[in-house]
């Protein structure tokens, strides 16, 4: 009974419908074939999930996809606990999100594209984590990163959209060059790109080194960082995060999607994934837990000055990402994907109630928003849970997880588990800030958008009076996911809380547990300090947002360098400009277009047809039309080879 | 009995002032009585060498040689009347129709 295939392959048929049919046939019913595979993906889940939890491992090669010499790859799935736990976080937050395009894309042109592309989309990444060898991965890794290309540039009549998608793609193909390389360095190494006798021998391989590009490097660390260099890019960390912000012009629901619950996750599933060669190498495995922290800090303080709605959730993706890099990179690989399967519903649910905000307003600028509580209730109270989860107040899903990180990297032997232990309490601190910032000022307070609304008159969209309701079916996905960000953590309540860890001990067979120093008074007090500072963060943001609401604007005054740099996002993006994207565009513009193909190439194309036209030229003039001259070239010609003939002989 | 290299003397006689008639005068008259000198030039030639060798394949050839001759001959006074009827003109250096 392989009835588990039904989960990547529904997805896929739906995909081949809408792209077929969709167009001619299905138009505003396009989302009929999408929505019901993805429900019976989630079901076909939930029906495995028993056995998985019971400790059954599904591991089998279906198709021998390439065969050369030595190296065999085949199409295989691998079901254990960690798939299992991608799968359920995949299912159910794809099956929401797309009943929400339902409400959010009605009418839109490209609607039967849109669903198709999301098929598209969910049968990859449903490839990607049920693969059981490196290439399987590769092809979902690659699926995702094409549909999320599709969907970013959307709109694509609209130019940044197009940049913007265009941005993600060429951005990702740093990482995936790392990853490529990581995954040809695993097959030279162990023979096989199957995870389970590459695991198996990984040990193996502890202190090994090789020669990398003329260095003496430890194997197992270069192998390490290779694969982490395509979790950077795929998962938005530093410093490839670039791309995610800008994600942001692809329809909301892509965003809730892709952006937040499950393509992005990609990188933290890899890096989970491939633990048994991570723990080799200390070295790699700080480098991950300081890349995932100095990230995490670095988005969360830009997330505060924004003042885009979904640019400010696209921070707060990059920052919670960062934290679970900062899990898997302290060894608590339970706790980064804890957090991975906690963030992706109270992320999701954070996007789609943003979104149902800007199906409301039409602006994605808070500035123009405040005092939308009393039209958009539902949305209200849905994006307030999901701050609340975020930031880590207690009782939510989010606290369990972040809590989870924090005391980790506290009680690891990682050498660098305190320092980031120390970033990670301080996003604890802007992530409630720039959550309720967002809320307070698109929320509470009094309507400041409208602008354009007066200038129009009253049949403008734009006018406060216009704003109502997203509808049901936008709604009670909203009010579902609503109910996992506040639940889905309770599966992993630490002992201490009374709880049993449900969720750390269900991963243990795949990532192992780490092995913490720390009393439980040591645990209380980090748990304690971690939750002050977070309900600091909320109080911070209602005391600037909702009390003293001129006060923001002096401290940007004030300190207006570092709002400044904040607000321009480090200026990382005009650095790449300048370093990576002119040199590039003069490189090209200079040399590959000035002198490769307008001197040599072109050089070549059109010298020899000039030189044979020159030559023809000259030689034409040997016709003259006067039968004489040819007569005298016969002569000579029948005396020249007279001559020949008696001179050879 | 006349001796062989008296006719070979000949024919190259006959030969040399038909190429030279080819080529230096401008009538296309001229010029066709020339191509028939060089053409009779090699009969000579054809026909004393098969009486010196004693093989009858040489005259032979003549005879198509002959043939063949008076067929371009028919022909090409043909292109000669029909170019003067157009040009009304029989100097070859006015006929340069295919300058290239």
């Amino acid at each position: 009974m392989k009835y588990y295939l039904l989960i990547p392959l529904l997805p896929l048929l739906a995909f081949i419908i809408n792209i077929l049919l969709g167009k001619e046939v299905l138009r505003d019913k396009a989302h009929w074939p999408s929505v019901l595979a993805v429900v019976g993906s989630w079901l076909v889940t939930m029906s495995i999930l028993p056995d998985i939890i019971a400790g059954k491992v599904i591991n089998e090669d279906l198709y021998s996809w390439i065969v050369s010499g030595t190296f065999n790859a085949s199409v295989g799935f691998l079901i254990d606990p960690l798939t299992a736990v991608m799968l359920v976080v995949v299912t159910t937050c794809a099956s929401l999100i797309h009943i929400y395009a339902v409400g959010y894309m009605h009418g839109d042109d490209g609607y039967y594209r849109f669903f198709a592309y999301l098929s598209l989309f969910t049968f990859c990444m449903l490839m990607l984590i049920m693969g059981n060898n490196f290439l399987q991965l590769y092809f979902g890794w690659e699926g995702v990163g094409l549909c999320s290309y599709f969907l970013i540039g959307y709109y694509f009549n609209k130019k940044s959209a197009a940049d913007a998608g265009k941005k993600a793609f060429i951005v990702n193909r740093f990482g995936d060059f790392g990853f490529g390389i990581g995954v040809f360095m695993i097959f030279l190494t162990f023979g096989t790109l199957h995870y389970a006798p590459v695991f198996a021998n990984a040990a193996g391989i502890a202190g090994k080194t090789v020669n990398f590009l003329g260095w003496n490097v430890d194997l197992p660390t270069l192998i390490a960082l290779l694969l982490f260099c395509g979790a950077v890019g795929k998962s938005a960390q530093l410093p490839l995060h670039v791309w995610l912000p800008d994600a942001m012009e692809g329809p909301t629901p892509v965003s809730a999607l892709i952006h937040a619950a499950t393509m992005v996750t990609a990188g933290v599933f890899l890096v989970a994934r491939c633990n048994p060669i991570f723990n080799l190498s200390e070295f790699a495995m700080s480098t991950v837990a300081i890349v995932g922290a100095t990230t995490s800090l670095f988005a969360a303080t830009i997330a505060i000055t924004q003042n885009d709605i979904k640019r400010i959730i696209a921070y707060s993706t990059c920052s919670h990402l960062g934290l679970m890099f900062l899990a898997c990179g302290v060894g608590a690989y339970a706790a980064g994907i804890f957090h991975l399967y906690t963030h992706a519903f109270f992320k999701a649910l954070l996007f789609l109630a943003a979104g149902s905000v800007i199906h409301a307003v039409h602006t994605n600028d808070i500035q123009e928003m405040g005092g939308l509580k009393k039209y958009l209730p539902i949305t209200y109270a849905v994006f307030v849970i999901a701050a609340l989860s975020a930031g880590g107040v207690p009782g939510f899903s989010g606290f369990f997880s972040k809590d989870e990180i924090i005391w980790s990297a506290y009680a690891s032997h990682s050498p660098v588990g305190k320092l980031v232990w120390a970033m990670g309490t301080a996003v604890a601190f802007f992530t409630p800030l720039y959550t309720f910032r967002l809320i307070f000022l698109t929320f509470h307070g009094t309507f400041r958008g409208g602008h354009h609304g007066e200038a129009h008159g009253h049949d403008s969209h734009h006018g406060e009076h216009h704003i109502h309701e997203s509808p049901k079916v936008m709604t009670i996905p909203l009010m579902l996911l609503a109910v996992g960000a506040v639940a889905a953590g309770w599966v992993g309540i630490p002992p201490i809380l009374g709880g049993g860890a449900h969720f750390a001990e269900f991963l243990k067979p795949v990532v192992g547990h780490p092995e913490f120093h720390g009393t439980h008074a040591e645990e209380w007090s980090v748990m304690a300090l971690s939750t002050t500072i977070a309900l600091c963060g909320i109080g911070l943001a209602a005391f600037l947002y909702l009390r003293k609401t001129d006060l923001p604007e002096k401290i940007a005054k004030t300190f207006s360098g570092i709002y400044t740099i904040l607000y321009n996002k480090y200026y990382i993006d005009e650095l790449y400009n300048y370093t990576i994207v002119k040199p590039t565009l003069w490189i090209a513009n200079k040399v590959v277009l000035a002198i490769t193909d307008t001197k040599i190439i072109e050089g070549v194309v059109n010298g020899v047809p000039g030189s044979i036209g020159w030559f023809s030229e000259k030689l034409r003039k040997v016709q003259t039309g006067l039968a004489q001259h040819y007569g005298i070239f016969m002569a000579a010609g029948a005396v020249f080879i007279v001559a020949l003939v008696l001179l050879l002989r | 009995m006349v001796p062989l290299h008296w006719y070979m003397v000949l024919s190259m006689v006959v030969f040399a002032i038909g190429v030279f008639g080819f080529l230096a005068r401008k009538n296309i008259i001229i010029m066709f009585m020339s191509i028939e000198l060089m053409l009779n030039a090699v009969n000579i030639n054809l026909i004393s060498l098969s009486h010196y060798i004693q093989d009858l394949r040489g005259q032979i050839l003549a005879f198509f040689v002959i043939a063949v001759a008076a067929a371009e001959a028919a022909i090409g006074l043909a292109i000669v009347i029909a170019l003067f009827r157009n040009k009304a003109t029989a100097h070859v250096d006015e006929i340069k129709e295919m300058q290239g």
